[in-house]
C-alpha cells in the first residue's frame, strides 16, 4: 500500500445531517489537517423570493424537523419587525414556553438518542449496539428517561401548537390561539416528572463523565470566543436580549450588541469543500475570530440562569474548569443544565396569571421593508433577516444558523481528536468513533445549517500526501 | 413472526419525518422487539446492507448523492416507503426548481458571504437541476403523505406491513397533515 495521505469517515452517523470527515496525513502518517464536509444544500435563501411574508414562519420551519420552533420564532420575530408591532405580553410568554419546550426535546434527543451509547458503552463499543435500543438493553431506565424527557417537550409543543412537528401556531404579530386552561393544567402536571428525570440524568452524566478524562482533554479543548444572548441583567435567555462575547478567561470581549445588527460583527467564509459556511467574529478576522455557540457558550456567557435548580447545576458546571469551560465534551452537561432551567421556567411562565389572556396577536400591515429576528435555538443563536416590497413579498433572505457558527470550532476539534487518536494508515472503530463523537458533542444540525442538508450520516476519508484515498469508512455507494 | 429488517433513509428533507418516527416514544421499544433497525441516521451502520425488508425514505431526490443512494437502497429493499410529503411530491425541496441551480448557489455562497465567495465544489455532491419525488426515480411500494405523517400513522403503517397487510392510509393522513 502507498504511504497514506487521507482518511475518510463517510457518513458520520448519529448526527442530524449529511456529512463526512477527511483527515489529511503527512509523510509520517500523522494527521496534518481535518475537514468536516457538509454534503447537502437546499437553497431556502433563494426560493423564498416572491413568497408572501406571512408564509415565512411555516415555510422556514421546514428547514428543520428537529428545531422547527426556533425557526418559527426567529421568522415570526423578523415578521414582527416588518409589521413594526410590539406583540402582546402574553403572546411573548407563550412563544417563550414553546421555544424552551423545544430546547428540552432537542437536547434530550442529542444526549439520549444520539450520544448516550458512547457515554454508556464507551467509545470502543460494538457499532451493532451503539444506538438507543442498545442503551435500552443495558440500562432500560436511562433509555426510558430519554424517551420520556423528549416526549415532555414534544407534548407541550403539541398542546400549544396543535402538532408536535411543524406547528403553525407562531405567527407574525404573536400566536394564533390563546392557551386553554385545560392545556395549562395538563402541562403543569407533567413538570415534576420531567424535573426528576433531569436531576437523575445529571447525576448519571456526572458519574459517567469521570471515565472520559482523556477525551475531555482533547475533545475541542482550546481557547476560543463564546457568544450567546443574555437578558439585561446578564441572565440566560432563549427568546430576547443582547448578544455578548466572552473569551477563554470568561472576560467580556463585547457586550450589549444589538442582534439585529449582526452583520457589523459576524462574517461568513465559504469553504470550497463544504456546503456549511464558517462564521467568525469580524473584529478579530478569520480564523482568529473563531467562536462557539450553543449550550456550552450560553453557560459561559450568562451570569446566572435565574431558576433555583439550574443555578445550582450551573455553579457545579462552572467549577469544571478554571475560567471559562473550554472542553466541548462538556456540551453534554451544559445541555442538562439548560434542560433543568427550561423545565423550571416553563412552570414559572404557566403559573403567571396573564398566561391565559386572549390578547395574543397584534394585527398590522407592512410598515418596514426590512426585518431581523433573532432567537437562541437549542444549538445556538439563530438569525433570520428579510427584505420585502410594499406588498409584503419577499425580495431577499439571509439566514445565519447555529451550526455554521460552530463550524470553525468543529473542524478544529476534529483535528485535535484525530491528532491524538489516529495513527498511520489503518482506521479502527475506536479512533473513528471518537472523531465522530466530538462532532456529536456539538450536536450539529446540518439540515438547518445549510438550509440545505440531509443525510444524517458522516463519513471519514484517510488521504495521502499525494491526494490518494487510502482508507475510507463509508457512505453507501 | 421472524424479525424483519428495517431501514430509514434521509434524502433532501428536514428530518421532521425521522423526528415523527421518534415520536412513537415508548412504542419504539415495542417495535425493537419486532424488527432490527439495520440502517438509519440513528444507528452506526455506514453501508446500506442487503436484504432489507422495509425502508422508509424521507425527502426528495435533490443531489447526485441522493440519486445514487436511492438506487442502491431500491436494489436492496423489498418494500420501499415514501415517507412524508417531500418523498411523495418533492414538496418544499422542489420550491427551488423554478430557479437555475447556479442562482440558488449564488445567493447562499456568493451574495450572502463575507470571505472567499464561490460555490463549494470539492468533495461534496452537486445539486441535480431539479428536486424530484422518489417515485420519479425508482419504484415506490407505499406512499405516506404528511408534513410530517404523525407518529400514530407511522406506527399503524409499520404494524400493518409487519403483519403482511397493505396499510389503508387515505383516511388517516393527507398532504400537509
Amino acid at each position: 500500500m502507498a504511504e497514506p495521505s487521507k482518511i475518510v469517515i463517510d457518513p458520520v452517523t448519529r448526527i442530524e445531517g449529511h456529512s463526512k470527515i477527511t483527515l489529511h496525513l503527512d509523510e509520517n502518517g500523522r494527521v496534518a489537517d481535518a475537514h468536516f464536509h457538509v454534503t447537502q444544500f437546499r437553497g431556502f435563501e433563494k426560493f423564498c423570493e416572491g413568497r408572501p411574508f406571512s408564509e415565512m414562519p411555516s415555510l422556514m420551519a421546514r428547514i428543520c424537523g428537529i428545531c422547527p420552533v426556533s425557526h418559527l420564532i426567529a421568522s415570526a420575530k423578523a415578521c414582527d419587525a416588518l409589521l413594526a408591532v410590539k406583540i402582546p405580553p402574553t403572546a411573548e410568554k407563550l412563544r417563550r414556553i414553546i421555544g424552551i419546550a423545544q430546547v428540552v426535546q432537542s437536547h434530550a434527543l442529542s444526549l439520549f438518542h444520539l450520544s448516550s451509547p458512547d457515554l454508556l458503552m464507551g467509545m470502543d463499543a460494538d457499532p451493532a449496539e451503539s444506538h438507543l435500543f442498545g442503551v435500552y438493553a443495558r440500562n432500560p431506565d436511562l433509555a426510558r428517561d430519554g424517551i420520556a424527557l423528549r416526549k415532555f417537550g414534544q407534548l407541550i409543543i403539541e398542546r400549544l401548537g396543535g402538532k408536535r412537528i411543524h406547528p403553525a401556531w407562531v405567527v407574525p404579530g404573536g400566536v394564533s390561539e390563546p392557551l386553554r386552561v385545560e392545556d395549562r393544567d395538563a402541562i403543569l402536571k407533567t413538570v415534576p416528572e420531567a424535573l426528576a428525570i433531569a436531576l437523575r440524568s445529571l447525576v448519571w452524566l456526572k458519574s459517567t463523565t469521570e471515565r472520559f478524562c482523556e477525551e475531555i482533554e482533547v475533545f475541542g479543548n482550546f481557547s476560543s470566543l463564546f457568544m450567546g444572548m443574555v437578558k439585561g441583567d446578564g441572565g440566560l435567555t432563549f427568546y430576547d436580549g443582547d448578544l455578548h462575547f466572552v473569551d477563554e478567561n470568561g472576560q467580556t470581549v463585547a457586550g450589549n450588541l444589538d442582534p439585529a445588527r449582526y452583520f457589523e460583527y459576524l462574517g461568513e467564509k465559504v469553504e470550497p469543500w463544504s456546503y456549511l459556511k464558517s462564521a467568525y467574529y469580524l473584529p478579530k478576522g478569520y480564523p482568529d475570530g473563531i467562536y462557539r455557540v450553543g449550550p456550552l457558550a450560553r453557560l459561559n456567557v450568562c451570569t446566572h440562569c435565574g431558576t433555583p435548580l439550574a443555578d445550582k447545576a450551573l455553579a457545579e458546571f462552572r467549577a469544571l474548569q478554571k475560567r471559562a469551560v473550554l472542553s466541548s465534551f462538556y456540551y453534554h452537561q451544559a445541555r442538562l443544565v439548560e434542560i433543568l432551567y427550561c423545565v423550571e421556567r416553563i412552570e414559572q411562565l404557566l403559573n403567571d396569571p396573564e398566561i391565559l389572556s386572549e390578547h395574543v396577536r397584534a394585527v398590522a400591515n407592512i410598515n418596514c421593508l426590512e426585518g431581523v429576528g433573532v432567537a437562541e435555538a437549542p444549538r445556538g443563536t439563530l438569525f433570520h433577516h428579510y427584505k420585502v416590497n410594499d406588498q409584503g413579498l419577499i425580495k431577499w433572505v439571509n439566514l445565519i444558523i447555529a451550526t455554521g457558527q460552530n463550524n470553525l470550532a468543529m473542524n478544529r476539534s476534529i483535528l485535535q481528536v484525530a491528532q491524538y487518536y489516529v495513527r498511520g494508515n489503518k482506521l479502527t472503530r475506536g479512533m473513528l468513533n471518537r472523531v465522530e463523537a466530538v462532532i456529536r458533542a456539538y450536536d450539529p444540525c446540518l439540515s438547518c445549517s445549510t438550509h440545505a442538508l440531509g443525510q444524517m450520516a458522516l463519513s471519514v476519508q484517510l488521504i495521502a500526501p499525494d491526494g490518494a484515498v487510502i482508507d475510507e469508512v463509508g457512505r453507501p455507494r | 413472526m421472524t424479525r424483519k429488517r428495517l431501514a430509514t433513509v434521509w434524502l433532501d428533507g428536514c428530518s421532521g419525518c425521522h423526528m415523527s418516527f421518534l415520536d412513537m416514544d415508548e412504542r419504539l421499544i415495542e417495535l425493537a422487539d419486532k424488527v432490527d433497525l439495520v440502517y438509519s441516521p440513528l444507528v452506526d451502520a455506514k453501508d446500506f446492507p442487503p436484504d432489507v425488508d422495509i425502508t422508509l425514505v424521507e425527502g426528495a431526490v435533490s443531489s447526485e448523492e441522493d440519486l445514487h443512494k436511492i438506487q442502491l437502497v431500491r436494489s436492496r429493499t423489498r418494500l420501499l416507503i415514501s415517507l412524508g410529503d417531500c418523498a411523495v411530491t418533492a414538496n418544499v425541496p422542489a420550491m427551488r426548481n423554478p430557479f437555475p441551480v447556479q442562482a440558488v448557489y449564488d445567493r447562499a455562497y456568493c451574495e450572502n458571504a463575507t470571505l472567499m465567495p464561490g460555490t463549494p465544489h470539492d468533495a461534496i455532491p452537486r445539486l441535480l437541476p431539479y428536486a424530484r419525488p422518489v417515485h420519479e426515480v425508482v419504484h415506490v411500494d407505499v406512499f405516506v403523505p404528511g408534513c410530517p405523517p404523525s407518529a400514530d400513522v407511522i406506527y399503524y403503517m409499520l404494524i400493518e406491513l409487519l403483519e403482511g397487510r397493505m396499510p389503508q392510509l387515505s383516511a388517516k393522513t393527507r398532504f400537509g397533515a
